[in-house]
């Protein structure tokens, strides 16, 4: 596969002015960027900065509201994802754009030429993944395969167009260390071969690691644009927040007391087709410790999540027991009426009804635990507004939720006000037993961190606190013990000072020792 | 007598078949038009007009054909342009396909219709039995076999039909894909409209070659249970087809036997047999859930709007 340049001084790729309006919201403002032939080129930011909408119109997913983009120099108008595949653009989404009804082969027949044969693809599929490393079985569903391996069926698939730029959206999101190493392989691989790379990301150590060139983005604009190996993360991360972001402080030396959860001999087969059955899980957290467990997405951590907080009750009573009482077949008020405390993943319709305001949200989570202090009138359950209104406000301010006019919908709030919000309904209570999945997902750093210190200052006062996350970062900040989920299986819970990275990637690939890790393997 | 029961099962079927079969390729690009019974009643109409105004059964099957497609593209107007509520608009669909055919078929009432004549192959159909059963039927009759079998090659061995399914899975991936979302399901939209528009045609010139108001009589409705009943599969959308044809023409013989028995069994019940037969039949396929998932159009009535 050779390519065709221009000059070397003639970017592959440059972007003027290029701005997108969303009604009088400019998701990107006056954009511009320039990608070199052969040069793996970063595109910075937090989320809502706009990496997303500025790629999906280079691509001609979306249609740019003003300026202009030049391909080697000519001015192009993108107006359909088959120009850029024209052009010579191949894009990796974040959200996998897979059909999981389809096979490998089918899915990626489906951005071919049709006239290429289902056969001749799968061939070419086999052949390319082996030369790039990326193992693919051409006639498996798409529904049966892992996140690495869908993320595999993405590269495969832009690879096949020959693509002199190739666009990938928070490629390692959804990776362990070592499926990301592999895949940054893969990257040098194409570098080497003269494509270009547009790498777009928020984890600032691998920019650094394997990014020639970075652009930084900020509500919508460059805020600088800068040699990645020259920074230094602090100094990445305020061009991406513009402040410095507060860091989070915990000290090892807290006592541990009673045990709070235990969980043992937990199985629970998979409920649909494409869910992750748990199998035989044990696990104990005792007052005063903040057990993290890693996991890459869609290895159980939902289905654990479920059957902690009692959203789907377990087989088993005594296969979970919260503060020593068998609660496997207690639903989720009951297990709340013990003095737990639960945050699901999904902040909208999951966590919250994002039509409703914060006080009634507030209410639907714990009319239940907090009947006496929200409802009067016996058997009529009639809603104290007084005193929602006022928990409302009394969680806002000691979470520090930003959010327009006294109660407005959780809806109107972004991720991380709400996230801070659904955090603080539960730590308002002071629960004594925490379970929190995906604390901080999608939220901005300065709401993460905010978040991140709660957690371990509940601790701190003495409650269990169980943190599920896909974030190394946030694990090794909040952690005192930290375990692993892969394939439906929780590794042994290590202290979080005895394991590397390295080594919870070898977990999160489902690799276990039966050996203790050695004394000097430090983490942070 | 056995053969007799046969032809009569066939000519129950075919309209069946045909709508299923058009609502399974509108369903498969993710659109669910509840409005089968409509555009059958109004392929009724057209054609049964067009063949007393013409002399010609197959001019009045094209009517039908055009009506019950046409009649869909305001289905599509309303749901696809307008993204309008699909299952409220396919049920208004109904009520006004009802109401309009009877309009225009009201000078037509009482007429005698043109039946449409069977086509007989020579030498297949001297085999005895199955020739007589399959080859001195009438044009309906083959094109129904004959859409089983593209319509199956289309969908499973034809890029655009992958395209098709792929919409129906995902329509933000197929959009993201560079695939038109919309124009395919306005295809796909009134390719079902024609369908249910022949199944009337087949209703009012061959299977009663007369127009009666609401003649369709549920059919429409049964041929949407039939294709969740074949799990959206071809092959089994004409095995469900004659299964439920059976079923009905089986119940009015079965009734004319219990009455000379003097069991008197309602027929209303007896109505309902196929209905009760589709709940069964999902329960029991409903056990295997993975390729259940994998044969439902997961974006199935989800309106789609792309954000540009």
């Amino acid at each position: 596969m050779t390519l065709s340049e221009g000059p070397a001084t003639v970017p592959l790729l440059s972007v003027r002015g290029l701005t997108k309006l969303f009604g009088s919201f400019a998701a990107c403002n006056a954009i511009d960027l320039d990608i070199a032939p052969g040069e793996i080129h970063a595109l910075l930011g937090e989320n809502g900065a706009g990496k997303s909408t500025l790629v999906k119109m280079l691509f001609g997913v979306l249609q740019p509201s003003a300026g202009q983009i030049l391909w080697q120099d000519a001015p192009v108008t993108i107006a359909s994802p088959g120009e850029a595949r024209r052009l010579g653009v191949g894009m990796v989404f974040q959200h996998f754009s897979l059909f999981e009804a389809l096979t490998v082969a089918e899915n990626i027949a489906l951005s071919l030429d049709p006239k290429i044969s289902l056969a001749r693809i799968s061939e070419e599929a086999a052949s390319l993944s082996k030369a790039y490393g990326l193992p693919l079985d051409p006639q498996a569903h798409v529904a049966d395969l892992s996140v690495g391996e869908r993320q595999r069926i993405e590269i495969v698939r832009a690879l096949l167009q020959n693509p002199k730029l190739i666009i990938l959206d928070e490629p390692t999101s959804v990776l362990t260390p070592q499926e990301a190493d592999r895949l940054f392989e893969t990257l040098f691989k194409l570098k080497a071969e003269g494509r270009s790379v547009l790498y777009i990301s928020h984890r600032l150590e691998e920019v650094r690691r394997i990014c020639d060139r970075a652009t930084v983005l900020r509500h919508g604009k460059v805020t600088g644009a800068c040699d990645p190996s020259q920074e230094t993360p602090a100094s990445l991360a305020r061009m991406m927040v513009g402040s410095d972001v507060a860091e989070v402080h915990r000290d090892n030396t807290a006592a541990l007391g009673d045990i709070r959860i235990e969980v043992s001999n937990l199985s629970v087969p998979a409920r649909t087709p494409f869910a992750v059955s748990l199998k035989n899980i044990a696990m104990k957290v005792r007052a005063g410790e903040v057990l993290a467990i890693a996991g890459v997405a869609g290895n159980g951590q939902g289905e654990l999540f479920d059957a902690l907080s009692g959203e789907y009750p377990v087989a088993e009573d005594e296969a979970i027991r919260i503060r020593g009482k068998a609660v496997g077949r207690t639903g989720i008020n009951g297990r709340r009426l013990l003095g737990a405390g639960f945050v699901p993943e999904d902040r909208h319709g999951h966590a919250a009804v994002s039509a409703m305001a914060l006080s009634d949200n507030l209410l639907l989570a714990r009319s239940q635990s907090d009947k006496k202090a929200f409802l009067s009138g016996g058997a009529f359950s009639v809603i104290r507004f007084d005193a929602i209104r006022s928990a409302t406000r009394r969680i806002c301010e000691a979470m520090d939720v930003r959010k327009s006019g006294e109660d407005p919908q959780a809806g109107s709030l972004s991720g991380g006000n709400l996230q801070k919000f659904i955090v603080g309904r539960e730590l308002d209570r002071q629960p004594s037993v925490l379970v929190v999945n995906q604390p901080t997902w999608g939220v901005d750093a300065g709401a993460a961190s905010r978040i991140r210190q709660a957690l371990i200052d509940l601790a701190r006062s003495g409650s269990a606190v169980v943190v599920i996350s896909q974030d190394l970062d946030e694990i090794f900040e909040v952690a005192t013990n930290i375990a692993v989920i892969s394939e439906g299986r929780l590794s042994e819970a290590y202290p979080a000072g005895m394991l590397t990275l390295e080594r919870i990637g070898l977990l999160m690939g489902g690799i276990h020792e039966s050996h203790s890790i050695p004394e000097t393997a430090h983490a942070h | 007598m056995f053969e007799a029961i046969l032809l009569t099962v066939i000519t129950a079927s075919t309209p069946l078949v045909l709508a299923a079969l058009g609502e399974l390729v509108t369903e498969r690009s993710g659109v669910l038009n509840l409005g089968v019974e409509g555009m059958m009643i109004m392929g009724a109409a057209c054609a049964f007009v067009a063949a007393q105004l013409t002399g010609s059964p197959y001019i009045g099957i094209l009517a039908g054909i055009l009506g019950g497609g046409i009649f869909s593209l305001l289905f599509g107007f309303l749901t696809l342009t307008l993204v309008a509520n699909q299952v409220a608009t396919g049920l208004a669909l109904t009520i006004l396909g009802l109401g309009l055919s009877g309009q225009i078929g009201e000078a037509f009432v009482g007429q005698p219709g043109i039946k449409l004549q069977p086509i007989v192959f020579p030498l297949l159909s001297d085999i005895p039995f199955f020739g007589r059963v399959l080859f001195r039927q009438d044009l309906i009759f083959y094109v129904s076999i004959a859409l089983v079998v593209g319509i199956n090659w289309f969908l499973f061995r034809s890029r655009t039909g992958l395209k098709l399914r792929a919409i129906g899975d995902s329509h933000a991936s197929a959009h993201a894909l560079g695939i038109n979302v919309i124009r395919t399901r306005y295809l796909a939209v009134m390719f079902g409209g024609a369908c249910a528009g022949l199944a009337g045609a087949q209703l009012s010139l061959v299977y009663t070659p007369q127009w009666v108001e609401n003649m369709s009589a549920g059919r429409g409705w049964i041929a949407l249970a039939l294709v969740v009943f074949a799990s959206w599969r071809p092959w089994r959308i004409l095995a469900g087809g004659y299964l439920f044809g059976a079923v009905g023409i089986g119940q009015l013989h079965a009734q004319i036997v219990a009455q000379n028995l003097g069991i008197v069994i309602p027929s209303q019940f007896l109505s309902a047999l196929p209905y009760a037969a589709t709940i069964v039949v999902l329960i029991i396929i409903s056990h295997n859930r993975r390729t259940t998932l994998i044969n439902t159009p997961a974006s199935l009535g989800k309106p789609f709007v792309p954000d540009r």
